[in-house]
């Protein structure tokens, strides 16, 4: 297996001893099929102890290993060190305070997934002796999509708007919203709406889509947005008809 | 040290750990529930599951179906009591997982698919898609968010159990973003760690598998059972060892040698159709497709690749509408880690270790020996899976055995007194001394080296096929490496998120279990499912129709013990795969 020498450039931080953060340089001989992960994992076990970072699957599935790689959020374990030069830049995701070196705190991205309900809400409780809740593959492709996101978070290091003003629920969150309200047997729509049709919510997007550039998983957040949206302005509009609920 | 005060802690955030939490919160919303897990619960490894959840739910099947073919697939080393409570069950646990979200492909009528999975007679395993687990995890970890009794623990390390008087009583465990150590104190405590995959240099299992909830139960006096019983799958991508599910077999893919032939049929698991059949050529049993594998390479008819010996999963017939739809991860990981297409191309692919049938010793109500104290999932070993899981039942398991560990603990908590706690201080302030030795001890041994050293020994002495002398040296590398872990460096000495201490922590636990993996395997001098000995080729139901018992020491091999196997109504027989299995044509 041929192997290339690279110099990874990575973003340090030990909140105990450094008073800010700063590049440390490592050469790594990496194999040609290797990812950025590979390179990390030889610095930690061949170079230096002390590197943090998080990981655990390496199959684009548990979303850990979330980073910046020269100046992209991608993920450790598909970013390919074949489509990079000599140097690579490794750096934690953007928009969250850095723990320690490239582990980031997520503390805020869990409370906004907490907040709006991310679970199904049907209309009445189904016995399970009565078996499952009919769902044709049409009903099913409405939301699937949404359903997929692996909750890296590297939407919310891309979101100019995360960026601006953190009390932005943010792409993943709202696309899980929006899985739900879009799931056939989910009638929670409204239990989500205070959160999603707020001001922090849907409305404050500026639908720049950098977070469904990014997504490793095409789960288009901005497009969730962007369909909650027109739903959000009818349910409002309608809402002033005679029979609406204002 | 903090100290956090519960009714049941759990020790494990993945499917099994979050279905007890919610098992105990339907139960009695008013129990306080901590998880503890080292990641995000999303994180947990149950996310990587690809294929499917058997239940029997399709007219045309059965549980007596599903029973015989986990029976005979577990080469008769399951608990039959245990099998027929969990086919049982299994049906209501994955429709309660539709009531709860997850997003199960469908019939065009709206009713749930099943497909093919290896080793099962008729089609009934459930999926969404290739990430059933991801679907299932998440669903589970969003479901627990409607109760607020669930308190989690997120990135906390657990270290040790707390055990006094025979009876659990908490656990400890590190904060990861600070350093700091809390004891949770529990009348009851469910162990939901997962496997130790890791144990083995090439394998599926995510980073954070490395067994440290088995580890624990058995520092505390709980016994492993049934640890030489590793799983290999056939059809990993070589280099990564990331799985490509059996799900691609199920679909129709075919395994060729280098000659492009279907070599199953060399094996007892013909003829080779060009429709699947099941429990069929490559639909047969995983410990049979990897036993060919080696014998196939042992003929030189495996291809030489730059990263070894390979076969070749053929999947070009399905098309690419099928493989987009069913299989889309598979085509991702393919043409991202090995460049090939298998739209258009042949998947190079050997066996890779993937799933411990072996764990911690639990009854059907998942209580081990010690009072109080529950395992779940991959970490235990009830057993449903005998010498070889099939695949797509463990995804079942986690749920059945998860929630019965919730309920059992709410029961274990109304019935019982609570007992002295003289010792739990005192045992919680242990565990803090021996991590501030490692901080405060220099050291010579490195983890990274050590570790090495641990499981490229494992994959030569316990690998697919095994002999005594190899076993033997296996053996005596993981007493020395044991013996030099007293003498591990802690290169890192901070507090903040110091992956150095967790990796030597784990590295700990990794040793405990490799241990009894190849103790376990030098005493079962029999062939049987996973555990195929060159030296004992016969299975030998006289004297090892038993399960293995491996009870800790601190100086020296686990205590070998061994407990007969629960027969209900399958009186061991013959493994019958291909023509004559009657398996479902497709
Ligand atoms: C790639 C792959 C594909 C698979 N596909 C299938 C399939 O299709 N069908 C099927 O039935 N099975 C499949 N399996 C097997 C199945 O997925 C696993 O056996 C199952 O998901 C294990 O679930 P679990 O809840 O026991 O453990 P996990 O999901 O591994 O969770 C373990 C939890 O324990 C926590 N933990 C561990 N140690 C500590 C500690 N020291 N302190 C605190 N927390 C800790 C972790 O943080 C995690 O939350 C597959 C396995 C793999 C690897
Ligand atoms: S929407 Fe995409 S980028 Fe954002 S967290 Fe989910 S998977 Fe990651």
């Amino acid at each position: 297996m041929s192997t290339r020498t690279i110099t990874i450039e990575v973003l340090r931080y030990r909140p105990e001893q450094d008073q800010e953060p700063f590049f440390q340089s490592y050469t790594v001989p990496c194999d040609e099929d290797w990812v950025v992960l590979d390179a990390l994992n030889y610095i930690k076990d061949e170079l230096d102890r002390t590197l943090s970072y998080r990981w655990s699957c390496h199959m684009f599935v548990c979303g850990s290993c979330g980073i910046v790689v020269d100046g992209e959020p991608k993920l450790g374990c598909k970013a390919f060190v074949k489509d990079y030069g000599d140097k690579i830049r490794v750096e934690p995701l953007g928009n969250f305070p850095i723990e320690r070196d490239l582990v980031v705190v997520i503390d805020d991205f869990i409370e906004k997934l907490e907040s709006v309900n991310p679970y199904l809400i049907p209309k009445e409780e189904k016995s399970i002796d009565d078996g499952e809740y009919l769902q044709t593959p049409a009903q099913l492709k409405a939301f699937k999509q949404y359903s997929m996101c692996i909750n890296c978070l590297l939407c919310y290091s891309a979101c100019p708007q995360y960026g601006l003003d953190p009390s932005f629920v943010g792409p993943a969150a709202l696309a899980l919203a929006h899985r739900y309200n879009m799931d056939s047997r989910d009638v929670g729509r409204k239990a989500r709406e205070d959160v999603v049709a707020s001001h922090e919510g849907i409305w404050e997007c500026s639908f720049v889509g950098a977070c469904s550039q990014v997504c490793p998983k095409d789960v288009d957040p901005a497009g969730a947005i962007q369909q909650t949206k027109i739903t959000s302005a009818i349910d409002y509009v309608t809402s002033f008809l005679p029979g609406g609920n204002r | 040290m903090d100290v956090i005060n519960t009714d049941i802690a759990i020790v494990g955030a993945g499917g099994a750990g979050l279905r007890a939490a919610i098992e105990i919160a339907e139960a009695d919303p008013k129990l306080n529930v901590v998880l503890i897990s080292k990641v995000y619960p999303m994180r947990s490894h149950t996310c990587a599951a690809e294929g499917g959840a058997a239940g029997v739910i399709k007219a045309n099947d059965s549980l007596d179906y599903h029973f015989n073919d986990t029976v005979g697939g577990g080469d008769w080393l399951t608990d039959q009591d245990a099998v027929e409570l969990f086919v049982n069950e299994i049906p209501r646990e994955l429709t309660r997982m539709e009531h709860w979200g997850c997003p199960w492909s469908r019939e065009d009528a709206g009713t749930v698919a099943v497909r093919p999975f290896g080793g099962m007679k008729v089609m009934r395993t459930w999926f969404a898609a290739d990430k059933t687990g991801f679907h299932m995890l998440h669903t589970l970890f969003q479901t627990t968010l409607k109760y607020p009794s669930i308190k989690r623990l997120d990135e906390h390390y657990a270290t040790d159990l707390i055990v006094d008087g025979g009876r659990v009583q908490g656990a400890v465990c590190l904060e990861m973003s600070t350093g700091k150590l809390k004891l949770v104190k529990a009348k009851a405590v469910i162990i939901a760690s997962g496997g130790a995959g890791r144990i083995f240099p090439f394998t599926t299992n995510g980073a954070i598998k490395t067994g440290d909830g088995m580890a624990m139960a058995y520092r505390a006096g709980a016994a492993l059972k049934d640890m030489e019983f590793v799983q290999y799958h056939p059809t990993g991508l070589p280099g990564s060892g990331i799985l490509l599910t059996e799900g691609c077999r199920g679909e129709g893919g075919y395994l060729l040698n280098k000659d492009g032939y279907r070599y199953l049929q060399d094996y007892d698991l013909g003829p080779a159709t060009p429709e699947p059949v099941l429990k069929s050529m490559e639909l047969g049993p995983r410990d049979r497709l990897s036993q060919a594998f080696w014998h196939e390479q042992k003929k030189g008819r495996t291809a030489a690749s730059k990263w070894g010996d390979v076969v070749y999963l053929d999947m070009r017939h399905l098309g690419e509408k099928l493989i987009n739809e069913r299989l889309p991860l598979v085509r991702d990981l393919a043409c991202s880690y090995v460049g090939t297409d298998p739209v258009t191309d042949l998947v190079p692919v050997r066996p890779v270790v993937h799933y411990m049938m072996g764990g911690i010793h639990t009854d059907i109500d998942a209580a081990t020996t010690i009072d109080g104290l529950y395992a779940a999932g991959e970490c235990a070993c009830v057993s449903i899976n005998g010498a070889n899981r099939l695949g797509s039942n463990s995804l079942g398991e986690l749920l059945v055995f998860g929630a019965r560990a919730g309920r059992h603990a709410v029961e274990h908590i109304r019935t019982t007194k609570p007992a002295a706690d003289k010792l739990v201080e005192k045992q919680a302030s242990d565990a803090e001394q021996r991590i501030k030795l490692l901080f405060e001890r220099k050291g010579k041994e490195r983890v990274s080296v050590l570790r090495n050293e641990l499981t490229h020994s494992l994959e030569d002495g316990c690998g697919i096929y095994r002999s005594g002398d190899l076993i033997q040296a296996t053996c005596d590398k993981v007493s020395e490496v044991r013996d030099r872990y007293k003498d591990v460096m802690l290169e890192d000495k901070s507090s903040v998120f110091n992956t150095d201490l967790f990796q030597v922590l784990e590295l700990g636990a990794m040793i405990e279990c490799a241990q009894t993996v190849a103790v376990s395997a030098l005493e079962r001098k029999e062939s049987r499912g996973a555990h195929q000995r060159l030296d004992h080729v016969e299975r030998d139901d006289v004297n090892y129709l038993k399960h293995t018992m491996a009870f800790y020491n601190p100086n020296g091999d686990p205590r070998i013990d061994y407990l007969d196997v629960v027969i209900t109504k399958s009186q061991p027989a013959a493994r019958v795969y291909g023509a004559a299995a009657g398996g479902q044509h497709i």
